[in-house]
């Protein structure tokens, strides 16, 4: 497959030029091409904000819902389609923010999704607000005095709930973000990818620039299995370390752990009632 | 004086404090009771608590069907120091009360009990604390209690003895043993007494032998019942008190069914997880209460946007916000019909009586595929914690479309069509994309702000109601078809409301007065307004302040019922108050309050 089998040649796309979420569009097309995965396979799920408009701009099945509870939709569907594969696309405000108790209990839920989070520290489609990425003293029309309250760390979360895979990439860098997405969509289990992007608009501060100069990729020999480890570089801020941080493989999904797929891989739309078994249920009310 | 003596229906009242196993004593005596071939009804109220408190349990014996609540009490076993205040306004002079010692004496000592009830001969003391210390400790006052009532209401011993097996053998052969034990001493008590006073217990009941092979069911095993013959494949939810009896139904046969119980982090996690699964193509209902429900809102706009089906099922109790959790109550009627921002269809059912709860919520799973929208169950404490028999549930009249289609590479989700439903696609299913979105879209699912796109599909969404109207369901009308009067009700005061009325109408026959309980609250079948205008007066019933489906009906009707009677302190209309209130209503009896009355007893 190619990148272009992806593309939605009408879409009119509502970004900046010079946006990141640009560049990170065409990474995942490269990546869902060399993974080949079709585009019927795929179900992109998003809330609002810029972020949550990418589905709109890539072939697939599409379910953009409300602001900060994608990953709830994303759940219930694979839930009921575990033959999918769904991408939950979602930005900084709309998964920390908005979102944040649904990031937390998808974590510990696990099911077999991965996590885009566009991450430009600020809230583009309401027009510069501070998001909770947003770093201390940044300046906005409703935070006059400055940012004050402590960054989020989406990573140093993950780590901390075990999330079964937490990655940073950089929207500048398309080779390794291709590699990461990869990884990422291919892992079985919950996938986080917080994805750094400039946001050309709205962040002065955290510029394309700031991001090539403030952040560095993990060592070769880094161990995503160890989790202590991990922890640790993600709670690095000076400057901020790139890759894939933790993995843990060994986690059962939430499609596992449902009952109904033990014996039988059907999809539950495709499983009928039977009244035979309601009449036996019945009977022991008698 | 046999104040019982005549009696072919009685009403036995439990109470205690929380943890003390009165569930217990209800759950043994509700099997027996019908395996005795008597007709039973139950109903519970009790306190948001773990232990202590107060917690009652009414049981309707009776020879012919019984399935409203009454307020009078025949037999009260009290067994707690709180349990006879915490009654006192139900109990009469001939009310039999009978309890331990030591919870009588502060009663004794208070010198409440001449105020109680002037009737001191039935005040009987029985010795249940010191059998079972004799047993083995006060773990088995429950059951010695129910052996007791069990005796009292002529019920075979072997037939007690084989509930106890049932519920006690898993639990190991000691405790079993000692059940027994305590269900022989209650009927040792029990026969003791009716030797001895003879005059005061002698029960009239007949039994009939098709009464034992019938359901014994609740209001929640009824719409659990709907949910699985309605093909429900799916439920996430938060509990919440009185919905969580419907989680525990569907997670307890999630296996045998097939389908999914997930217990959300939170109620808006819920719904969203829910509508994820039904656009994914199971179907999916989400359970809650008031505040719950508020919390649910936001997606309700959404399950009406992206047109995917779900059923919610709000077990309503009194609020605001947390109001009291464990007592009942109709107020949320305005919260699902405008629940949502925008405008969209939804459907609103409200059953009253355990066929009905079946029916609605399987036909609920069908209208929400058929027309993709939200469809509500609205029921509510009293009606989910009601037990009764009753023959069977309608399982042979079970249908269920499949409204699903697999797509083509040309699918568009929101192809617009002349009666605006779009055949529904699902991912993975044929060789199409499903595309939704929460803006507006266009018709392949796409975000949009096209102003004449707009227009157009909320024309779409919204020419769904016409079709809706065409399949609603009838209200059910209870009396003369000739009525000059009319009671409306909905929902739980169903049989309450129907028994009062059938008293009435068997001391005069020549009554013009009928009921009409509606089911379906919206959008309305076409006869409720042509049932309203042949009435020449009209009362209605709620058991909530304000007349919610008064003023509805009012909205759609432009009909005004002037006559309210109104109940919102928690408890249920009982079978009395209802026939007070229709008595003053006729002109049988005096009535110089206002037009609205607010029932507080």
């Amino acid at each position: 497959m190619k990148p272009k089998d992806f593309d939605m040649p009408d879409a009119d796309v509502a970004w900046c030029p010079g946006c990141g979420n640009l560049a990170i569009l065409r990474s995942l097309k490269t990546a869902l091409a060399e993974l080949e995965i079709p585009p019927q396979d795929l179900v992109f799920v998003s809330g609002i904000g810029q972020a949550g408009k990418l589905p709109h701009y890539i072939k697939g099945n599409v379910f953009n819902g409300l602001h900060g509870r994608s990953l709830s939709p994303a759940t219930g569907i694979k839930a009921v389609n575990p033959e999918l594969t769904v991408i939950d696309v979602s930005g900084d405000g709309c998964m920390y923010g908005e979102g944040g108790n649904h990031f937390i209990h998808t974590i510990r839920r696990n099911p077999n999704i991965t996590n885009l989070v566009h991450n430009n520290m600020v809230y583009g489609l309401t027009k510069g607000q501070a998001s909770p990425t947003s770093q201390k003293n940044f300046n906005t029309p409703l935070q006059v005095d400055g940012v004050f309250l402590e960054p989020f760390n989406p990573l140093a979360v993950a780590i901390a709930l075990d999330a079964s895979f937490v990655a940073r990439a950089f929207s500048g860098n398309r080779k390794q973000t291709i590699e990461i997405l990869k990884a990422a969509i291919k892992h079985k289990g919950y996938a986080l990818v917080d994805i750094f992007q400039p946001c050309v608009t709205f962040n002065k501060v955290n510029t394309r620039n700031w991001f090539k100069e403030h952040t560095y990729y993990l060592e070769d020999d880094h161990d995503p299995s160890d989790r202590n480890l991990a922890f640790r570089r993600a709670t690095e801020t000076e400057e901020y370390p790139l890759g894939i941080f933790y993995t843990n493989p060994n986690k059962r999904t939430f499609e596992e752990n449902l009952n109904v797929y033990y014996e039988d891989k059907t999809p539950l739309f495709q499983r009928k009632v039977n009244i035979q078994k309601i009449k036996a249920l019945m009977e022991t009310k008698r | 004086m046999g104040f019982l003596s005549e009696k072919e229906d009685i009403s036995l009242v439990l109470c205690g404090e929380a943890g003390q196993g009165i569930q217990t004593v209800e759950a043994i005596l509700a099997q027996a009771i019908k395996q005795s071939g008597y007709h039973i009804f139950s109903t519970k109220e009790y306190m948001s608590r773990v232990r202590g408190g107060q917690n009652s349990t009414e049981i309707r014996v009776s020879s012919h069907r019984v399935a409203s609540y009454v307020n009078r009490i025949d037999i009260l076993l009290a067994l707690s120091s709180g349990a006879i205040k915490h009654l006192k306004d139900r109990i009469s002079d001939d009310t039999l009360i009978i309890g331990d010692p030591e919870h009588l004496k502060t009663v004794k000592e208070e010198g409440l009990l001449g105020k109680i009830t002037q009737n001191t001969d039935n005040f009987i003391e029985i010795p249940l604390m010191e059998t079972a210390q004799d047993i083995g400790g006060l773990i088995f006052t429950n059951v010695i209690a129910a052996g007791f009532i069990s005796r009292i209401l002529n019920i075979p011993k072997e037939i007690f003895d084989g509930l106890i097996s049932d519920m006690f053998t898993r639990k190991g052969s000691q405790i079993l043993e000692n059940d027994l034990k305590a269900g022989e001493a209650g009927y040792r008590i029990g026969h003791e007494l009716m030797e001895s006073k003879s005059e005061l217990i002698q029960i009239s009941l007949s039994g009939q032998s098709k009464v034992r092979d019938e359901l014994l069911i609740n209001g929640t095993d009824a719409i659990g019942f709907g949910c699985l013959a309605g093909n429900c494949k799916f439920m996430s939810s938060y509990p919440m008190t009185p919905s969580t009896p419907l989680q525990r139904f569907l997670a307890g046969n999630a296996h045998e069914f097939e389908l999914v119980y997930e217990q959300a982090e939170d109620e808006i996690a819920a719904i969203n997880i829910a509508l994820g699964a039904s656009y994914a193509g199971a179907r999916s209902i989400v359970a809650t209460s008031g505040s719950g429900f508020a919390l649910m809102e936001e997606a309700v706009g959404l399950a009406g946007m992206i047109e995917t089906p779900l059923v919610i099922y709000i077990a309503q109790r009194p609020g605001p916000a947390v109001g009291l959790p464990t007592r009942t109550s109709q107020e949320d009627l305005n919260l699902a019909l405008y629940s949502g921002p925008g405008e969209f269809p939804r459907i609103i059912f409200a059953p009253g009586k355990l066929e009905d709860a079946f029916i609605l919520t399987q036909k609920a799973f069908n209208l929400a595929e058929k027309y993709q929208i939200p469809v509500f169950v609205l029921s509510d404490q009293y009606f989910v914690d009601c037990y009764y028999n009753l023959p069977s549930l309608p399982l042979e009249d079970v249908k269920n479309e499949d409204y699903l289609v697999k797509t083509t590479p040309e699918y568009q989700r929101y192809l617009i069509t002349h009666d605006g439903i779009t055949p529904r696609g699902i991912p993975g299913y044929g060789d199409g994309l499903v595309v939704v979105d929460s803006d507006e879209h266009d018709e392949e699912g796409h975000i949009t702000e096209n102003l004449n796109i707009r227009t157009k599909m909320v024309d779409k969404r919204l020419k769904k109601i016409k079709q809706i109207k065409k399949d609603a369901i009838s209200p059910e009308l209870v009396g003369p078809e000739d009525y000059q009067e009319l009671v409306v009700g909905w929902g739980s005061t169903y049989w309450p409301i129907r028994e009062a009325l059938e008293n009435i109408l068997e001391s005069d026959k020549e009554k013009k007065i009928s009921f009409l309980h509606m089911k379906q609250l919206y959008p309305f079948h076409k006869s409720v307004v042509e049932y309203l205008e042949r009435a020449e007066d009209v009362i209605i019933f709620e058991n909530n302040a304000q007349g919610q489906l008064a003023n509805l009906i009012k909205l759609e009707t432009g009909l005004e019922i002037q006559e309210k009677v109104l109940k919102y302190n928690g408890m249920p209309f009982s079978v009395e108050e209802v026939e007070e209130n229709l008595k003053k209503f006729m002109g049988l009896e005096n009535d110089d309050t206002l037009s609205v009355r607010e029932v507080s007893s």
